[in-house]
């Protein structure tokens, strides 16, 4: 959106993270993170509650002083010279953070404001953002009346009044419906392709899916990184089974009793529909002992075959693993 | 695929409507639900999945229509269908300063369990619930996922038939989404039914069926396999070298039925494979743009539901 800087490396990267760390008394909420996040990228920042994601983003907003390592934002060191940094920086927290008792436009304005527009332009930016939400119309309806859908694409709006070259959106669409998702990250794109990064954080795999480059962290550590298809060509630990058996529910309870029994010792099995997958190291391996069990519960396997895991399935593969 | 071996109907909606004032909350919904089975409702905000669970649970009444549950009327029976259900709402409420044992013996309370049912009860969903070692800790400290759990072992103390979960794990992390789930198949496989609602698409496919609302409309009632079968054509996936261009090129090609981003990729929809592959390889050739992979993937559940909503828009609207 505005201009960007010309020389050297800065040039490539919006972000470059070197072993940046976050204690809060004797609590490492982020230790020694490393990861750079190149211009114009979306990148997606994924974990569990309580993994350290949101004190990863107070750090790189320059909000919080980080206890050890390096930040460079936008080719400037935010641990040095945050409030150089931050005027080009957007912010839509968890929950928004609209005035429910504000109208659409208030909000906007309020926002506005904030990051010190002004006159003409505040009025064209306020304009532009009604028009990218889609809230032509709804201008003077009170922010705890839109549902949230339309209450997303408003804090979206308000984060990129100012025309920020990176915004950080932190669980945007915790409690949106799949629509209205779907529509919000067809505006991410839109950000995007004008050559805006964005660095956001989810619970929702599908969304995940739709990001460039992610990055999972775990207990404050980066514990897999790359585009998701990379990840879940290389970072699976073992591999998923695919049963269609004739009496899902039967066959679900028996190969459980099995792996209670320590008789089939696979890592995961679980019931998607009318399928099972089963998740072990060298799985094919397992099949012997699949067929035996459900045979003996009189249940027909159907067809079986290694099928490509999710990655909600690396995801959790990777976890449970640091977890060991 | 059948649904278990048997198919007996324990939920049944006829023309079931519910008005709040001017809004049609739930619009002529006939539905059924199969003893046993897990039944996911899905759907955009405000297409009346918690009315339509709060009617099933007896806890409000319909303006129109009716249902019946496990045999009993919801505005005739409200009582013993109480006893057969159980509910947990959206925002269900712990005891945030009661421990998590307090929390049990508190809602056994409430349902009459008592004495040594009690006690042995107890005991075996803490274990259910992987909560036995939090048992002490007040329920206001625990993990979002920790919560959901302990409000689902609450939702168990009287050992319900059927169980009623509306969006369970919402704003809960992928890890404890899955632990979750797992403890809901536990409960299928004793043969409990289960009514889900849920935003999370991935989440739909692991119901046995799935029903589709929007406007108070069931648009779509199906297994999981069987809706998404149901997208109109087949889905390419496309690795074009410039993703933004491509998609506005393929989206004004008048043979290409709809296209999605998915980060580098993009997913088009056409009538048929191999002249849509061609047509797409053509076109963005035209444009001077590369494309890096090409193939057919089958269509998710999150991809015809949307598909499905869209078109249903567009028709509403034509």
């Amino acid at each position: 959106m505005s201009e960007t800087q010309s020389n050297g490396s800065h040039n490539l990267f919006a972000i470059e993270v070197e072993q940046l760390t976050k204690d809060f008394g004797s609590f490492r909420a982020v230790d020694h993170v490393s990861f750079t996040v190149e211009r114009g990228q979306i990148f997606g920042f994924l974990g569990p509650n309580g993994s350290g994601k949101t004190t990863t983003i107070r750090m790189l907003l320059g909000l919080l002083r980080p206890s050890d390592g390096e930040a460079i934002v936008l080719g400037t060191d935010v641990r040095r010279n945050p409030e150089k940094v931050r005027p080009r920086l957007g912010y839509m927290s968890q929950r928004f953070s609209l005035y429910d008792d504000l109208t659409v436009v208030e909000n906007l304005r309020f926002y506005g404001r904030t990051y010190g527009l002004k006159n003409d332009r505040l009025r064209k930016r306020i304009q532009f953002a009604l028009e990218m939400a889609n809230l032509k119309g709804r201008e003077r309806e009170r922010t705890r009346n839109l549902s949230g859908g339309w209450r997303q694409r408003l804090a979206l709006g308000a984060a990129i009044l100012h025309e920020p070259d990176l915004v950080f959106l932190d669980e945007p669409t915790a409690g949106v419906d799949p629509v209205s998702r779907r529509a919000f990250w067809d505006l991410l794109y839109e950000i995007s392709a004008q050559g805006v990064t964005i660095f956001v954080t989810t619970h929702y795999m599908d969304e995940a899916e739709h990001c460039e480059t992610l990055a999972f962290i775990h207990d404050g550590h980066i514990i897999a990184r790359g585009s998701p298809q990379y990840i879940k060509d290389t970072m699976m630990h073992g591999q998923v089974l695919e049963l269609t058996p004739d009496d899902p529910t039967l066959a679900m309870g028996a190969l459980t009793r099995a792996k209670e029994a320590g008789q089939l010792p696979v890592e995961e099995i679980a019931l998607y529909g009318a399928q099972i997958h089963i998740v072990a190291p060298d799985v094919e391996h397992y099949q012997g002992a699949i067929n035996e069990v459900l045979n003996q519960s009189n249940v027909d396997p159907g067809t079986i075959s290694v099928i490509a895991p999710s990655l909600e399935d690396v995801f959790i593969s990777c976890i449970r693993s640091e977890e060991e | 695929m059948v649904v278990g071996n048997q198919k007996e109907v324990i939920i049944e909606t006829n023309n079931l409507r519910k008005d709040f004032n001017k809004t049609v909350a739930v619009d002529g919904l006939d539905l059924s639900v199969y003893k046993g089975e897990v039944f996911g409702l899905v759907g955009p905000d405000g297409a009346g999945k918690t009315t339509t669970l709060r009617l099933l649970a007896a806890i409000m009444d319909p303006t129109k229509g009716s249902a019946t549950v496990d045999g009993f009327d919801t505005v005739r029976s409200p009582e013993s269908i109480k006893e057969r259900i159980g509910y947990m709402a959206q925002q269900f409420s712990l005891y945030r300063d009661l421990s998590v044992n307090e929390n049990l013996n508190f809602f056994a309370d409430v349902f009459g369990v008592s004495g040594k049912v009690r006690k042995e009860r107890i005991e075996r969903l803490l274990t259910f619930a992987r909560l036995t070692e939090f048992r002490k800790r007040r329920a206001g400290q625990l993990s979002g996922g920790m919560q959901k759990k302990l409000g689902l072992a609450c939702t168990l103390i009287h050992e319900p038939e059927i169980l009623y979960l509306d969006e369970p794990t919402t704003g809960v992390d992928p890890v404890s989404r899955r632990e979750f789930w797992d403890i809901l198949t536990n409960l299928h496989v004793q043969g409990v039914t289960i009514v889900v609602s849920t935003p999370y698409m991935d989440e739909a496919e692991r119901c046995s069926r799935i029903g589709l609302m929007y406007e108070g409309k069931l648009i779509e009632c199906d297994t999981p396999e069987a809706i998404r079968q149901r997208v109109p054509g087949k889905v390419i996936q496309v690795w074009p070298s410039d993703r933004i261009q491509a998609r506005d090129i393929l989206r004004n090609t008048p043979t290409i039925h709809e296209v999605q981003s998915y980060g580098e990729q993009l997913h088009v929809f056409v009538d048929e494979i191999e002249s849509g592959i061609k047509l797409i390889e053509e076109t963005l050739a035209n444009a001077n743009i590369q494309v890096k992979a090409i193939r057919q993937v089958e269509p998710r559940v999150e991809e015809a539901f949307i598909s499905l909503i869209r078109r249903r828009v567009a028709a509403g609207s034509a």
